[in-house]
């Protein structure tokens, strides 16, 4: 009797082998990023990627301010948590050094995909480590830039636009130079709008993370500042701390301390939007992420809503955020992963993802005859991302960014010494960074 | 005869000798495969003591092993190299980390002092039984037993100069615009808001071990002192003061411990600024580890500041125990 058994046993076990494989590769992925409005979209698209593979996608989102210190305390543990995982832009290099991230160029060869393809600002800025080399470690996948957005009706109202014309000798409108932007924060600091009091402007000053960074990175390269020589990598003396450098944080603490609202000592992303969505505020700072949310939002969105890119001065740039997706190398499924980036990278999943409240960097999408008209924000989006500039995405840029965060932070906020020590005293703490690391 | 008793007597005494061994349980020891009574012993200790090696004793040791190399916690494929006292030597030169040790400073004398002073004030009114006693001091209590993170929220909102309650009381009783009282945006006021939010939370905290110590006193002691025609002021100098000190002082340890550490409360209030107003040693310690990710570093700073927390605690224990034997 038993004899039957073991052949139907014995078929019955290399039938489940034969299917271990099948089991293993209909898996589950895990996706890592920020718990934001884009993640939302995201979770949506990737439905469509189960539909078609019958890999399942579960997503480990985490709040901004603890972004960093989760995942990157996951990669440097070489935990397998997560498969993909969407990192920020500073830590492309950190990542390629440490081998976290699975080098992609043969995998862009073998599929095809050209990184001709996407905006050229955030391949650099994404994917691309050494900088300006063909050595990609991620696809873009978020593309993300420091913006503004604006009160329209506020602008708009007819006794607003007199005064203002009278005082400042220009019609109130969205700002192309700073001067501008400084006149009309200064214009609606503590003026009553529909009774209540309003400020000028919404501007980043957290201390914690990055924000202050952000926030004043994003006016000083306006202004010229350098993070060094561009003929002498790690030059600093002369180009962070250059008198249009000074001029430019000066500017920003005298923006801060004329036309943002009471207690905005500490603001980032979410304190900047929420400052606007509650009418508090005529302008505001902010990444261009929060511009959907903010356009569908329905006290101050719609056309009540504006957009603008950083504006100039001697320069134009803006600070790049954003980010680009990347395989982890200590994944156990690094092939199911690439076939989410094959699939992500394809044009009508990037159509997709646009049209979801994701900010696609693929040229066919934001190229398109019919792009700038898609959504109200995306012309300012378009030539924001033609003007970018990142930090540092050295190894070592959590301790150039802290140390940064600490310099700017104690002379815009907390009144200490001035503008010329702050980035002096910054050109210090760099030297000595870039020297432990064996750089200089 | 008697001898005959003796023997008796030495029969009654084997057998209850007898009776008692028998009695006596077998050796545990015995029992379990001939283990020996201190080896069983062993067994039952050695999980805890695993634990306390694992989580305590190895990781001291192993923090103080790094603080003598460069070693990076986001450099895993880096060379660690033994770097001698390198990293002491630019702990104990930077400005911004003797910075943070002054800050620290400020806020364990200020709120140790101001707990001190309202928590004995109150522990000595409560002391005197009046109608209602118990409610109030359930009710002093209440700040103590909540959250840090509830707390710093709390007050965060509170002190918001726009829709604060704090913001709208001082204005209402100086005239001072709302929006010029930022107690947390100001390099100097952000100091003095975390002592008032400490200080809310813990004094019940120093209450409740005055109150103990005022309630040791044998009132006979002050039954006394009214014979001899003491006077209440006197009484509570001579009498109320010195017994209750050995109590004050191990409030104040307790505290100056706690406060030497504070992180929550800063981090939810400040995050350290403006600035590095309010930076206190532990947050500094934070960035340098968790955000800098100079581990070496941050390791050295970290057994600088238990020397001198270790220091300072076994001093003023040794006063404490002088206080006591007086």
């Amino acid at each position: 009797m038993l004899k039957k058994w073991v052949p139907l046993f014995g078929a019955a076990a290399v039938c489940a082998a034969a299917a271990m494989p099948q089991a293993a590769k209909a898996e589950q992925l895990t996706l890592c990023w920020a718990a934001w409005d884009p993640a939302n979209a995201l979770v949506e698209l990737s439905k469509d990627f189960t539909a078609k593979t019958g890999t399942t996608m579960t997503f480990e989102f985490v709040p901004w301010t603890s972004y960093a210190d989760r995942f990157l305390n996951e990669l440097n543990s070489k935990g397998k948590l997560c498969d993909l995982i969407i990192g920020d832009s500073q830590w492309i290099g950190g990542a390629a050094e440490n081998g976290h991230y699975v080098k992609l160029n043969d995998f862009f060869a073998k599929e095809g995909i050209k990184m001709d393809d996407f905006v050229p600002a955030t391949v650099v800025g994404y994917s691309e480590w050494p900088k300006n080399t063909p050595n990609y470690w991620a696809l873009p996948a978020m593309g993300d830039v420091v913006g503004w957005t604006y009160r329209k009706d506020w602008f708009e109202r007819p006794e607003l636009q007199k005064e203002f014309k009278a005082k400042y000798g220009w019609d109130l409108a969205a700002p192309k130079t700073y001067d501008q932007l400084k006149q009309i924060g200064e214009f609606f600091q503590k003026r009553q709008i529909d009774g209540k009091t309003v400020y000028g402007a919404s501007i980043y000053t957290e201390r914690g993370s990055e924000g202050i960074t952000m926030g004043v990175t994003n006016v000083l390269y306006d202004w010229g500042f350098m993070y060094d020589n561009p003929k002498k990598p790690y030059d600093m003396e002369g180009y962070v701390n250059s008198p249009d450098a000074v001029k430019g944080l000066e500017f920003y603490k005298a923006l801060y301390d004329c036309c943002t609202p009471p207690g905005a000592s500490n603001v980032y992303m979410v304190e900047s939007a929420d400052a606007f969505k509650s009418g508090q505020v005529a302008m505001q700072m902010n990444f261009a992420f929060t511009w959907p949310g903010l356009y569908k939002d329905e006290k101050v969105g719609g056309n009540r809503i504006g957009f603008f890119p950083n504006p100039k001065e001697k320069y134009h740039f803006a600070q790049l955020g954003g980010q680009g997706i990347s395989v982890v190398s200590y994944s156990d499924k690094r092939d199911a992963a690439l076939q989410y980036i094959k699939w992500f990278a394809q044009p009508d999943v990037q159509a997709k993802w646009w049209k979801l409240g994701g900010f696609s960097c693929l040229k066919a999408v934001v190229d398109a005859p019919d792009f700038k008209t898609s959504q109200p924000y995306a012309p300012a989006f378009l030539e924001s991302m033609a003007i970018v500039k990142d930090f540092w995405a050295e190894p070592s840029y959590a301790e150039l960014l802290q140390a940064m965060q600490k310099r700017v932070h104690d002379y815009v906020i907390a009144n200490k010494g001035t503008a010329k020590q702050a980035l002096d005293e910054l050109v210090v703490d760099w030297t000595e960074i870039f020297k432990d690391d064996g750089k200089i | 005869m008697n001898s005959s008793h003796q023997t008796f007597a030495e029969k009654a005494s084997r057998l209850a000798t007898e009776a008692a061994v028998r009695a006596t349980p077998e050796p545990l020891a015995k029992r379990v495969r001939g283990f020996s009574d201190r080896a069983i012993a062993w067994l039952f200790i050695a999980p805890t003591i695993a634990l306390l090696l694992a989580i305590n004793i190895f990781p001291l040791f192993w923090a103080i092993y790094l603080s003598f190399t460069n070693y990076r916690a986001n450099r895993p494929n880096a060379e660690v190299r033994n770097i001698g006292l390198s990293n002491y030597s630019r702990i104990l030169n930077d400005p911004d980390i003797w910075a943070s040790m002054q800050t620290t400073a400020h806020f364990v004398f200020w709120t140790i002092l101001l707990q001190t002073v309202i928590g004995f004030g109150l522990a000595y009114l409560i002391d005197r039984k009046f109608r209602g006693h118990a409610f109030w001091t359930t009710l002093i209590l209440i700040p103590m037993m909540l959250s840090p993170a509830v707390v710093g929220n709390f007050w965060r909102f509170l002190y918001e100069p726009q829709i604060g309650l704090f913001a709208y009381a001082v204005s209402f009783l100086t005239g001072i615009p709302t929006s010029d009282i930022q107690m947390l945006g100001s390099v100097q006021l952000a100091p003095w808001a975390i002592v008032i939010v400490d200080t809310w939370m813990w004094t019940p905290y120093v209450m409740l071990i005055c109150l103990a110590g005022l309630r040791s006193i044998p009132d006979y002691i002050y039954e006394a002192a009214e014979v001899d025609r003491a006077s209440p002021w006197r009484q509570f100098w001579s009498i109320t003061v010195p017994m209750a000190l050995p109590f004050i002082m191990l409030a104040v340890l307790f505290r100056g411990i706690e406060n030497f550490k504070m992180f929550d409360m800063v981090n939810l209030l400040t995050g350290g600024g403006p600035g590095s107003t309010t930076e206190v040693a532990s947050i500094a310690l934070k960035r340098d580890a968790f955000e800098a990710w100079a581990t070496g570093r941050s390791s050295a700073f970290a057994i600088v500041l238990f020397v001198a927390v270790f220091g300072l605690a076994n001093i003023y224990v040794k006063a404490l125990n002088r206080v006591k034997q007086r």
